[in-house]
């Protein structure tokens, strides 16, 4: 039989086949021939084949029945055998499967090999796949070459023991006392792996540190020989001396200097030395740079360390290369919590990384800038940050809205500002904007009472000129239906839009194809409320009776309670209005208890109406203040004032108070308060006066406590007194009416 | 380091050395998808980036990426400087290194990587130590191929 193929040949000829199918052909072939020479148990060429296999298995084909093949090359004894074979078994065999324990005595045995290049072999093959059943067993080998005097075996054997320990962590002790004299070494090779070793232990068990700490003198001796020596040719990179021992050492360092006042003392002037000396015009030196300023900022430094650290990342900024930019913004995002106004001073230079071409760069200079916007620049950082919402990526835009609308919460130098700039992102990233922002929004609108005119002529102005994107719409519209009459009472100062022309565009919505359920939703309870500011009520009444067959369910729904309220309880539906009012007291509640996020729903207050005959109409609700926790109701007669606080010591419990007050001087009677919340909300009652019975004399007062734990639920209901309940639906804030019977 | 690729700007792999335990079927699929990645990026973008949970390193010499996956709190700077020794190893070894050296002795440049690094992380420091054990582990095996030739011959020339 021939001599099988040299590898050589074999790749050359692969090389030549023109078409991928071409190609699997000869594979084929050379397995076919590959698989039968195994089959012969041919030892001289096994080698050579399983060197194929391997050139083949690269190009993707499989090649699993080699995996045997590599154990008897392991166990051959020839070296050229054992190279290709450790080699393949690296490539080929895994792990997971219980083949590779076959490995374990071939090892164990070339651990011990009298040539120390299949010693090598060996340890490079252990410590690069060994399972944690192998590293158990070959312990003990790698421990005893830790200790031997052969360099090249000693440094092998370091990074062996790291495996080792990665993979079986209780061994670690086994190796405690070779590393007795590890650092006392003079070849950089063994040094840096003993470094290694070092760091991993030091990482892994907070009492190897402690033992460890006694080394911090010989490292920083052993940094400053590398700083100071003369020029080595053997390390020497870019006139700097071995700088892969210099960054290990820094980094070993930080792990030892990390809370110990002591060792970051021991360590300050050497990191001051490195910071000051190290050559900058190329990356080599760069690299030390940056471990240097890693591990200052992780140690207890002192502060001008920590400045001088945080300058050198400023200057980083400014290098053309942009790698050295890239990690200067990373290091920079880990500090600046920590060290806040040293990094502010370089905020123009970030803020001009947002204009880089790179994904990466931008990313993260987003995020600093972020970090960086407080109350003194916010007008300035937000200019900057909108137009990198303009023009940025997509990838970006969701971050970035939500991360100025939080920068805009905290910081807004006015109201107005603030209307403004929520405006900006609607309309400019409208579509990307988080769902939950929408209530949030809402809430903030409804707070800002003096913008309420301006609010609403701005988004109406919005919806004219674009209907797609939804969180804009879905704010319009119910910012529309809330102070539609303002939109058209003319308190605007351009022109302002006529009744029908304002039930246009909520009717487009409501048609348009672009319009989400939810958006729909949104625009047909803003129309409903516009039955109580608005005179058209007639035509308001058919839009509502059309979807009262919508195929949508909520819709329906929604309409065909809409539709009850004006055949059934006409007269109260102006009530309604007062307790859409009170709906706002209760976004202010939920400030109180901190109902973040997923603001599905805000539970409503309902007013009650005495028995005395009603007057036509409600009064309106005098809303107090902006930030006033409280607000007052008075109904044909009857005071009824709310406050509400966070209970003392548990802030999970909102107190309401409600004092009612009968403000006429008949006598009111059948005043009943009842409270019903849904599963989600316990609630606690105390009342000073509850019989039903019990006629509230004139000028009276009553005082009720209730106690409530709210929390984020949809079709959250209060009644506190029996009539109109007011239904608020999941996840929006526009609501229904519909109506109970009286008690 | 969990591990590092080679492969051309029509990516073909041409090395895979991985420090971490991972399937064939795993390895094919990090290897695909990241390749993809790396080559759509473009010239000017910098040499690190993050995919999946990794930090990713890398660099082109002539037609050949050098790719790198290194833990989070590895240095990415002195990484490149480990790609760029290993090409100077390379480069030594070969005499001013091209793809087609790395194609067809593709198992000498695993040799070459295995005496700089160890699981991941450097071995050797000293570009000539680490060329001074390749050379004489090829020695080794020279002598070993030649001891055989002489068998062979002895066999054949014996009575």
């Amino acid at each position: 039989m021939p001599a099988p193929i040299r590898l050589r040949e074999l790749i050359r000829t692969i090389r030549t086949a023109r078409t991928q199918a071409e190609e699997r052909e000869m594979i084929q072939k050379e397995c076919a021939a590959i698989r039968s020479s195994f089959r012969e148990e041919d030892n001289t060429y096994r080698c050579r084949n399983v060197a194929k296999l391997l050139y083949m298995h690269m190009l993707g084909y499989p090649a699993h029945f080699g995996q045997l093949e590599c154990l008897k090359l392991i166990a051959s004894q020839k070296f050229t055998d054992k190279r290709i074979g450790y080699l393949g078994a690296m490539l080929l065999l895994d792990e997971r499967q219980d083949v590779h324990l076959l490995m374990t005595n071939c090892i164990k045995n070339d651990l011990n090999h009298s040539t120390q290049y299949v010693q090598g072999l060996a340890l490079c093959t252990l410590g690069c796949m060994g399972s944690s059943e192998m590293c158990r067993d070959l312990a003990g080998e790698v421990e005893k070459l830790l200790k031997t005097s052969n360099s090249y075996l000693r440094k092998k054997a370091a990074l062996c023991a790291v495996h080792v320990i990665r993979k079986v962590p209780e061994l670690m002790e086994m190796f405690l006392p070779a590393t007795k004299n590890l650092l006392s070494e003079k070849n950089h090779g063994v040094l840096h792996t003993s470094v290694v070793l070092l760091t991993e232990m030091c990482e892994r068990s907070p009492d190897m540190l402690l033992h460890f700490r006694k080394l911090v003198p010989q490292l920083v001796r052993i940094l400053k020989n590398l700083i100071m020596s003369g020029y080595s040719p053997e390390h020497d990179v870019s006139g700097i001396s071995d700088p892969f021992l210099q960054v290990r050492i820094l980094r070993l360092l930080r792990i030892l200097g990390r809370s110990d006042d002591d060792s970051s003392e021991a360590m300050n002037d050497i990191l001051a030395q490195v910071a000051t000396n190290t050559e900058t015009s190329k990356n080599v030196g760069n690299a030390i740079l940056y471990e240097t300023v890693l591990t200052i900022m992780d140690i207890k430094s002192e502060s001008g360390l920590r400045v001088l650290a945080i300058n050198i990342l400023g200057r980083f900024l400014l290098n053309n290369d942009k790698n050295i930019r890239y990690v200067a913004l990373t290091s920079l995002l880990k500090t600046v919590q920590t060290d806040h106004n040293a990094v502010q001073r370089h905020r123009s230079t970030i803020v001009d990384c947002l204009k880089d071409l790179d994904v990466s760069i931008k990313r993260r200079a987003m995020e600093l800038s972020f970090a960086l916007v407080n109350g003194n620049n916010i007008r300035g950082m937000m200019k900057e940050l909108l137009y990198f919402l303009d023009s940025c990526d997509p990838e970006f835009k969701a971050d970035c809205a939500s991360g100025v609308f939080l920068a805009a919460e905290k910081y807004a130098p006015s109201k107005r500002w603030h209307i403004d700039t929520i405006m900006r992102v609607l309309t400019t990233a409208g579509s990307y904007v988080r769902d939950d922002s929408v209530p949030n929004l809402i809430q903030l609108i409804t707070n800002s009472v003096e913008m309420h005119a301006y609010t609403v002529q701005r988004l109406y102005k919005a919806l004219l000129d674009d209907i797609s994107q939804q969180p804009l719409v879905q704010v319009s519209s119910w910012c529309i239906g809330e102070y539609g009459d303002l939109l058209v009472s003319g308190q605007c100062e351009e022109e302002e839009p006529i009744q029908d022309e304002v039930l246009d565009v909520l009717e487009g919505l409501l048609v348009s194809n672009l319009s989400t359920p939810v958006t729909r939703g949104y625009s047909l309870t803003a129309i409903m409320k516009l039955s109580t500011r608005f005179s058209s009520i007639n035509r308001i009444k058919k839009v509502v009776s059309i979807y009262g067959s919508s195929i949508d369910v909520e819709l329906q729904q929604r309409a065909v309670e809409y539709n009850a309220l004006f055949k059934k309880y006409d007269h109260m539906r102006f009530n309604l209005h007062v307790l859409y009012d009170l709906v706002s007291l209760l976004f202010q509640a939920n400030d109180l208890l901190d109902l973040l996020g997923g603001n599905d729903v805000v539970p409503v207050i309902q007013t009650t109406l005495p028995t005395k005959p009603a007057s036509a109409g409600g009064e309106l609700l005098d809303l107090l203040g902006d930030l006033s926790l409280s607000g007052r109701t008075t109904v044909n007669g009857l005071k009824i004032e709310f406050t509400f606080e966070r209970a003392n010591p548990n802030p999970n419990i909102a107190v309401i108070t409600i004092h009612a007050t009968n403000t006429t001087e008949a006598d009111m009677t059948e005043f009943v308060f009842q409270a019903a919340v849904p599963k989600v909300i316990t609630l606690g009652m105390s009342l000073s006066h509850r019989a039903p019975a019990t006629p509230v004399a004139g000028r009276a007062q009553c005082a009720l406590t209730k106690v409530a734990r709210y929390s984020v639920s949809s079709g959250t209901l209060v009644r506190l007194a029996s009539g109109l309940d007011v239904r608020c639906v999941k996840k929006q804030c526009g609501w229904l009416g519909c109506v109970s019977e009286d008690a | 380091m969990q591990f590092m690729l080679l492969f051309s700007r029509q990516g073909k792999l041409r090395l895979q050395k991985w420090y971490v335990p991972l399937s064939d079927k795993e390895r094919k699929k990090i290897s695909r998808d990241l390749v993809q990645t790396i080559l759509a990026r473009k010239p000017k973008m910098c040499s690190f980036l993050e995919w999946r949970d990794l930090k990713i390193v890398y660099k082109r010499y002539a037609s050949l990426y050098f790719c790198c996956a290194v833990e989070d709190q590895d240095n990415e700077l002195i990484t490149l400087e480990i790609i760029h020794r290993y090409v100077e190893l390379l480069d030594k070894y070969f005499g001013s290194v091209c793809e087609l050296d790395i194609i067809f002795n593709f198992e000498k440049a695993y040799f070459i990587l295995d005496e700089f690094l160890l699981g991941g992380e450097a071995q050797e420091t000293s570009k000539k130590n680490v060329l001074k054990a390749i050379e004489q582990a090829d020695l080794l095996q020279e002598a070993i191929e030649q001891a055989d030739l002489l068998q062979e011959v002895r066999l054949l020339t014996d009575p």
